[in-house]
């Protein structure tokens, strides 16, 4: 961030409007430039991200080299819970829950969304920040104060929150079911509830600023895809995340106040619970109906960062773009009516499974689309190789890859079979986690000279992404199969199944491809924080884009243009246009006299 | 110790391959320009070979996959339905590879063919209703065939007739075990809360009720061949699910509710044990536990038992720290063996009154089990006391 500080003494000269001075602490900690708090959700994203994925390789190696002595464990889990360094099961499944919360909710979700639509929204729409820049500091400073609540979850005596991310009650609600549902639930519970406050706020001013504060010009219908899936992913936040904040609610008056929304007739460790008439099935369906459309709050923003890039490095206009427009919006609806997938074998009557079942294979409809137009969009493209393109290819492959085994998934009548098991791993991995990490990845290699002023080193980046992509599906390609053979999810070992014997040699490659994948991130890191500091010195629009946050000066301002915001006379994705010489023409760059619409 | 080996290495060759690109970097410093960090025509030509090599990896590594553990995967259904749910699976199976291979091919191939350089200028192209109507139509109409024969079957699978000739067992879910309850001669569950559960009486049935007095509770599962099973399934603390991966059949047991699955076993233990296919996995899991044993001897440790095949039911709901080890034993019996083995079963009611009877006589001898517990409980009332007292002091 001194990068930050040195490009500023360079732009001091730039006088505007909104200019004034900063203290160290209103620039750098409660700021309210959007610019800035992306940093902010960026670098917190990423901090997070090293945490969650160090948490997988852990429990990876005691997967695939069951109760052995590590002296790893021991050194980051402490006595308590890996005595002379064989990990104890209840943190396998601690380390289980907190690395699918960390990495759902606060890398791919804050890190992700947070991190792009602040940088984007303004930069792209043409607006000087956004529509609420104090409440967008609060969203950010909520969403840490979440964060450092759920890392404090991992310092208490009997350990963090280990009901699986999906915290199903009476497993979360009853401490004597599972060590980790005392202290740290309830942490986990008030971590969710001012995470979700955060990313209200935060979604709330990202629909607010795209309706309203567009520059001249910039119809609904000439907003780059990136913004497109920004406003519909906070819209699906807001429908849904007020959902889990009252299932977590409800949660904590079980736990604390002895109500019964949730639990009924429970009989644990000698005594009969006072617990009458409540049921799991109720939480299992309000936690869903924010779960389900979850998984599309993290996938969406990363489909608009890939189409964007796309479009950009194949120098072609993404193809289809009302039909892209169309699909994000049927995702969306479809999203908040498929929650019973996660169900099918609950207890629910199997009439609903039935819907449930219809309505998610539809979703593949507009998937398939999707799909098809990045494919169509590379077709006699002029394909330019950068980091950010290869990662964009990468999370097309792994969207297909891990998308049609939602085919099985999403049927109830194969779901019965394989719920619960590795495939249900190996396909959300793929589908959402791959997908939306090499997203993020895309659009940090893509934007980094936009919110550094400096480039990330393109070999490192070449490397990142040819080991990651392999590791990537060396890890989660084998699951499927494993998963097939009826292995179950979240079992700290399977040695106690000699018919799942033959299966180790798998968990083996697995965790070996794990190793080698996260030892790789290495390189993420070391490019990305030695670039904020000595990286290349970024031109303005290094990679030729038409949008318009190419057309701000490299070094960042308040208020975004020096001078007045620029108008906008066409659509985003005018690359290789016949009417022109040049490749690309800028959104802000008038039509030419007699220069038709070459597109719907 | 050999993994943290192979930790320290990576990361070493990690430094070692950033230090490399930094020589590279460092060489070209005289050519540096502004847009040095952008691809050149010279990187898309070779990203684009890469794409390509990806391209084979991924079908290699597929058909690797698929040859190498194909023979993972469950093989024969152990039930009736479970072919019906295999038919439909192996169908999906065909659509899903057929899309992947085409996919990822036009994926690949237009990113290696299209490799972009200076003097290129790409199409522009920027829809066609047509394209777009075939690639929507198409999915619509296969997903509408699946979704009909998936729905076909599900309803077949999951809704049982009412008059129909069924065997009802309960399936009773604990932290960490499974207990199963036999319907008896009447073929009718005796009613059962958790509020009843005392003494020997673990499932909390209703001795009162007419029904329950035939009811007979065991902790190894037998089911007869041929006969269709209809399980009730109850959990008396958390979420657990019955997962009976052989026979295609997985219900979740939810504490406050009885939840039901049922399936007709096609194949008895000793039939399903000999099937080629079995014959084949258990001998290669017996050469791999006896690799796995002399290494264990080695190290002073007991040889593996060699494996013999049985079919299991498994949680498969997190439920708790052993989760991992919540199992029960599955036999399908010939309807022959199956009465048999029932009719040496003892009832609930039996088993009652017989412990009731052994508590008498105990009374005044040595200390039993019981009394153990009386102590027990008498430490704790000390100690809840205690404990009262001390908050009373605190509160002061």
């Amino acid at each position: 961030m001194s990068a930050e500080a040195h490009d500023h003494d360079h732009g001091h000269d730039h006088e505007h409007e909104h200019h004034h001075k900063d203290t160290f602490i209103t620039k750098y900690i409660f700021s309210i430039d959007h610019k800035m708090i992306a940093k902010q959700y960026l670098i917190t994203g990423i901090i997070m991200g090293i945490i969650g994925i160090a948490m997988s390789l852990l429990f990876r190696m005691q997967l695939a080299w069951p109760e052995e002595s590590f002296k790893i464990f021991n050194v980051l889990l402490g006595d308590k819970f890996a005595p002379d360094g064989v990990m104890a099961n209840d943190i396998y499944l601690a380390l289980v829950t907190i690395h699918g919360t960390i990495m759902v909710f606060f890398v791919l979700t804050a890190g992700l969304s947070g991190t792009f639509s602040n940088l984007l929204i303004p930069l792209q729409i043409g607006a000087r920040d956004m529509a609420s820049g104090f409440m967008n500091m609060i969203s950010y400073w909520l969403f840490f104060l979440s964060a450092v609540v759920m890392l404090s979850s991992l310092f208490v005596e009997a350990g963090p929150a280990s009901a699986g991310w999906t915290i199903y009650p009476p497993l979360s609600a009853l401490p004597q079911a599972i060590p980790g549902s005392g202290t740290g639930m309830t942490l986990w519970l008030v971590s969710m509830a001012i995470f979700i406050a955060s990313s209200l706020m935060g979604s709330l001013n990202y629909i607010v600023t795209v309706l309203n504060l567009r520059t001249k010009g910039m119809s609904m219908t000439r907003l780059p895809l990136t913004i497109w899936t920004f406003f519909v992913t906070a819209i699906i936040g807001v429908i849904s995340f007020p959902v889990l904040l009252s299932a977590a609610l409800l949660l904590i008056f079980d736990r604390s106040f002895g109500t019964s929304f949730f639990l009924s007739d429970i009989y644990i460790a000698g005594e009969v619970l006072h617990y009458q008439g409540g049921s799991p099935v109720l939480f299992e369906h309000l936690f869903w109906f924010l779960g389900h459309p979850e998984v599309y709050i993290v996938i969406l923003p990363a489909m608009g960062l890939v189409s964007e890039i796309m479009a950009t490095n194949s120098r072609k206009p993404i193809f289809g773009y009302r039909a892209m427009i169309m699909s994000v919006l049927a995702i969306a609806f479809l999203s908040t009516i498929v929650w019973g997938h996660h169900m099918f074998i609950s207890g629910m009557n199997p009439f609903l499974g039935s819907v449930f079942t219809f309505t998610t294979l539809l979703i593949a409809i507009p998937s398939a689309v999707k799909a098809f137009n990045w494919i169509t969009t590379l077709w006699k493209g002029n394909l330019q190789f950068n980091p950010a393109m290869l990662f964009s290819i990468g999370m097309v492959s792994t969207f297909i890859t891990g998308g049609l085994t939602g085919i099985i998934l999403g049927d109830s009548t194969l779901d019965i079979n394989v719920h619960d098991t590795y495939f249900v791993i190996a396909h959300f991995h793929l589908v959402m986690g791959i997908s939306a990490l090499y997203g993020m990845f895309a659009g940090i290699y893509h934007w980094f000279p936009k919110m550094y002023g400096r480039m990330l080193n393109k070999n490192l980046g070449y490397i990142h992404f040819w080991v990651t992509a392999v590791c990537a599906y060396g890890v989660f390609f084998p699951m499927h199969f494993i998963g097939l053979a009826g292995l179950p999810r979240r079992y700290y070992t399977n040695t106690n199944f000699p018919l799942f014997d033959d299966l180790q040699n798998v968990n083996v490659l697995i965790t070996t491809f794990a190793l080698v994948g996260g030892a790789f991130q290495l390189v993420f890191l070391y490019n990305f924080f030695s670039s904020i500091f000595y990286g290349k010195k970024a031109v303005q629009n290094p990679w030729r884009s038409t949008t318009l946050e190419w057309t701000t000066p490299v070094e960042h301002i308040h208020g975004n243009w020096p001078g007045e915001i620029p108008h906008v006379y066409r659509w985003p994705y005018d690359y290789s246009n016949p009417n022109h010489d040049v490749d690309f023409v800028p959104q802000n760059v008038p039509m030419k006299e007699g220069e038709e619409v070459l597109h719907h | 110790m050999t993994s943290l080996l192979v930790i320290i290495v990576l990361v070493l060759l990690a430094v070692a391959l950033w230090q490399l690109t930094k020589i590279f970097d460092l060489t070209q410093v005289g050519a540096s320009s502004d847009d040095s960090q952008v691809a050149s025509d010279n990187d898309n030509n070779v990203q684009g070979y890469i794409m390509f090599g990806f391209l084979a990896f991924i079908y290699i590594f597929t058909i690797y996959g698929l040859l190498k553990w194909g023979n993972l995967a469950l093989h024969t259904p152990a039930s009736e339905h479970g072919g019906l749910v295999d038919n439909l699976m192996n169908i999906t199976w065909v659509l899903i590879f057929t899309v992947q291979v085409i996919t990822q091919g036009l994926l690949y191939w237009f990113s290696f063919k299209y490799k972009g350089n200076k003097d290129k200028k790409a199409l522009f192209f920027a829809d066609s209703n047509k394209l777009e109507a075939i690639w929507s139509i198409i999915p619509s109409v296969v997903l509408a065939c699946l979704i009909l024969y998936g729905l076909y079957a599900w309803n077949n699978i999951m809704f049982v007739d009412k008059d129909e000739d069924v065997i009802e067992i309960e399936l009773y879910a604990q932290q960490f075990k499974w207990t199963a309850r036999y319907a008896g001669q009447d073929n009718v569950l005796g009613k059962a809360n958790v509020r009843l559960i005392q003494g020997i009486n673990t499932l909390g049935v209703d001795m009162s009720d007419p029904n329950a007095q035939d009811d007979i509770v065991v902790s190894e599962l037998h089911i007869p061949k041929g006969k269709k099973v209809h399980f009730k399934m109850r959990s008396q603390d958390v979420l657990h699910s019955a997962y009976f991966p052989h026979f295609r059949a997985q219900m979740n047991c939810v504490p406050g509710m009885v939840t039901e699955f049922a399936f007709v076993p096609t194949y008895t233990t000793s039939e399903y044990r000999e099937l080629p296919f079995m014959v084949e996995k258990v001998a290669n899991i017996n050469k791999l536990r006896a690799e796995k044993s002399i290494e264990l001897v080695a190290k002073g440790g007991t040889a593996l038992d060699p494996y013999t095949f049985d079919y299991l039911l498994l949680c498969n709901k997190i439920c708790g720290a052993s989760h991992y080890n919540m199992q029960m034993k599955v036999v399908v019996d010939s309807p022959e063996d199956y009465k048999k083995w029932l009719s040496e079963k003892t009832t609930l009611a039996q088993d009652i009154a017989a412990a009731k009877a052994a508590e008498k006589p105990a009374e005044g001898t040595a200390p039993t089990a019981d009394s153990t517990a009386k102590v027990i409980d008498t430490v704790k009332a000390v100690v809840d006391t205690v404990k009262a007292a001390v908050a009373k002091v605190a509160l002061k």
